[in-house]
């Protein structure tokens, strides 16, 4: 049992891991309906802008400063050189305009940085906390739990910004209603670099958890990958669905990891490791069998 | 006054239906007939036949496929080299498993194989909409390859799910040269395109379009969405399942489930993306512009290179392709939406007035 919830809680704290990088997509597509495919290689850029700029002998602050600085120009950049062009192409274009972009962020991030991978030291270690290890002989990551607190300062910040600020208040009308955010005289485009702006905070911010933990390397990009069955579970437009997408995904993969291809061995014989790639998605696609536009998702009501 | 129509009077309904109605383009098709089943294979050398014809034939087919179903029926679908993969590993498996049967019959076995698993992977397409449905066939992606890996009775048993095809007989004649290879995929490549393009047109193309266009309405005016829905996952996949079992046979000879990647389905949405959605001539040009375009980096970057005296290292250049790429895809989506197919098609109402100006 104790390993049971070893499991569960390893599980629940790498979800909050993914629910980091689904945020920066719920984001970008609850403000400008966008998928923006990009977030992974977002992810890469913002790890590897601060592990750049470190090498250049920058400090960790100023090189987390840096970053954003990177983050939020690429961001804008982004939303006036490619998507602005691209307005009122049907959805899919803009999904593919985003697939383009991530290319050309991968293509573009080693040249000037360097693929080689690096460790990105933050001062946090990965190791058991003694004291859970001792009392009740559980293997829980120290790093997990500072990466978890770390998602949870950054929802509530998000959420306040959201709630109580004039831009938080535009970004929720943007949302909401286009044309009309438009006619009481929001600037669209404005609101739009902002949320390129702040999906690029988001992204340095997963990045710098996820390249402090397994390292910043092209790997990184494939968070994208994990993100996404997280937020179609957890609805496209809902901040909160994709942190309980991303608890939900990350704890009954790692459990399912550990308790299903022993099943399937002694089943069919041979070995059935490695269902992490794909157990998320089916589970995601069985749950969207019953509520087809995700957990918090906004239902979608068709008129003819 | 090359490409105009004028004078051509249609007197029977035969005329008036056939599939391609103007004089012009039906010179037009017989031509690249011509030139695709006499001339090139005249001229051509082995590596053109090996590295650039069939893979093109190859991946049009897929793109066709994909285009089937996200471009007339609507329905997006990021799955499609999984379902290219079940078409290559049926077609060994029953080649090697089912004594005597003909090469042709594997073919359309393999098909309908992917045509089947493509329809149990479209079930949720009834439900789920858009992004969603996606990002669901995803599943369908990571699913299919990892159980091309982990179950050994699908690969014979070899390691890691490599298979290398068997050789290919038809009445006794051994197909192994590039030049026959390329022939018997141009073959096939051209049937199913023409029955494609007659297939669209047909009832159930346009069911298939009314649905894209708008499913609820669709469903009003008494198009029933399921069969409609799931008939369209079955020919894509079965188009997406032949050109497997053609990039297995014909192209590489030797295919390991993590070749079928997320990476090559994109490559094959990309190629109807900036070929044209909902266009079968753009499944072509789409299919030649993503295969040649890499082709074409390799040769032009380190002439650049050498032209204005930078010293490029390897990994360089292919960050650069990488990036060239992705901002083509870009520059394309901006500058014409509609594809490649679009430009043909502006290209046909200039040469209507052409070389005259009224």
């Amino acid at each position: 049992m104790n390993f049971f919830f070893e499991v569960l809680i390893g599980g629940l704290l790498s979800g909050v891991m993914y629910a980091l990088v689904a945020l920066g997509f719920v984001l970008i597509f609850k403000a400008s309906g966008v998928f923006n495919f990009a977030q992974g290689a977002m992810v890469y850029l913002a790890a590897l802008s601060v592990v750049g700029c470190m090498e250049h002998g920058a400090p960790l602050w100023l090189a987390i400063i840096l970053a954003f600085i990177i983050m939020t120009l690429f961001g804008i950049a982004t939303e006036k050189f490619v998507l602005r062009k691209l307005v009122n192409q049907p959805p899919i274009t803009l999904f593919m305009a985003t697939i383009g972009l991530a290319f050309f962020i991968e293509g573009l991030a080693p040249m000037v940085f360097g693929s080689e991978p690096r460790a990105l030291e933050i001062g946090i270690v990965d190791e058991p906390i003694e004291a859970i290890l001792e009392s009740a002989n559980m293997v829980i990551s120290k790093f997990d739990l500072v990466a978890s607190g770390v998602a949870a300062v950054l929802v509530t910040v998000l959420a306040l910004f959201f709630q109580y600020t004039r831009v938080g208040r535009a970004l929720r009308a943007v949302a909401d209603d286009h044309q009309a955010a438009l006619s009481i005289g929001i600037p669209l485009q404005h609101i739009w670099a902002i949320v390129w702006g702040v999906a690029g905070f988001v992204a340095l911010v997963a990045g710098m958890m996820w390249g402090a933990r397994n390292g910043v390397q092209f790997a990184l990009t494939f968070t994208a990958l994990k993100a996404l069955p997280v937020l179609i579970l957890g609805g496209f437009t809902s901040v909160p669905g994709a942190i309980v997408g991303g608890l939900i995904i990350g704890a009954s993969e790692k459990l399912a990891e550990i308790y299903i291809p022993p099943v399937m061995q002694s089943a069919f014989g041979g070995n059935f490791g490695g269902i992490e790639g794909w157990f998320p998605y089916v589970l995601a696609l069985l749950f969207l069998l019953v509520r087809p536009e995700g957990l918090f998702g906004e239902k979608h009501i068709d008129r003819v | 006054m090359l490409y105009r129509e004028a004078g051509q009077f249609k007197t029977t309904y035969a005329a008036d239906q056939q599939l391609f109605p103007i004089r012009q383009d039906r010179l037009g098709v017989i031509a690249l007939l011509a030139i695709g089943f006499v001339g090139v294979p005249l001229f051509a050398s082995e590596y053109w036949f090996s590295a650039i014809l069939i893979p093109f034939l190859v991946f049009s087919l897929a793109a066709l496929g994909l285009n089937i179903l996200t471009g007339y029926a609507g329905q997006l679908s990021l799955g499609s080299a999984a379902f290219m993969a079940v078409g290559a590993y049926a077609a060994y498996n029953f080649q090697l498993r089912v004594e005597g049967i003909p090469i042709l019959v594997t073919f359309i076995m393999a098909g309908l194989t992917a045509a089947g698993v493509g329809i149990l992977f479209g079930l949720p397409s009834l439900r789920i909409k858009g992004f969603y449905l996606a990002v669901a066939t995803l599943a369908a992606q990571f699913f299919i390859v990892w159980c091309l890996t982990k179950f050994p009775w699908l690969s014979n048993n070899s390691s890691s799910g490599v298979i290398s095809t068997q050789k290919m007989f038809i009445f006794g004649h051994e197909f192994d040269s590039p030049r026959e290879k390329y022939l018997l995929v141009l073959s096939i490549v051209v049937f199913l395109s023409l029955a494609a393009k007659n297939m669209v047109r047909s009832s159930t193309g346009r069911a298939w379009m009314a649905v894209r266009d708008m499913d609820v309405a669709a469903s009003v005016i008494g198009i029933r969405l399921m069969p409609t829905k799931l008939l369209a996952f079955a020919v894509s996949s079965f188009y997406c399942g032949v050109a497997g079992a053609l990039y297995a046979f014909c192209y590489l000879g030797s295919v390991e489930p993590d070749g079928f990647s997320l990476e090559l389905s994109f490559r094959i949405l990309f190629m109807i993306i900036i070929g044209g959605v909902g266009s079968i001539l753009g499944s072509y040009l789409g299919a030649a512009f993503i295969l040649l375009l890499p082709i074409f980096l390799d040769i032009a970057l380190p002439f650049f290179a050498n032209l204005f005296g930078l010293p490029f290292s390897t990994a360089t250049v292919s960050h650069i392709q990488v990036l060239v790429f992705g901002s083509l895809i870009m520059f394309f989506l901006i500058v014409e939406p509609h594809g490649l197919a679009r430009l043909w098609q502006i290209t046909k109402e200039k040469l209507r007035l052409w070389p005259f100006p009224h």
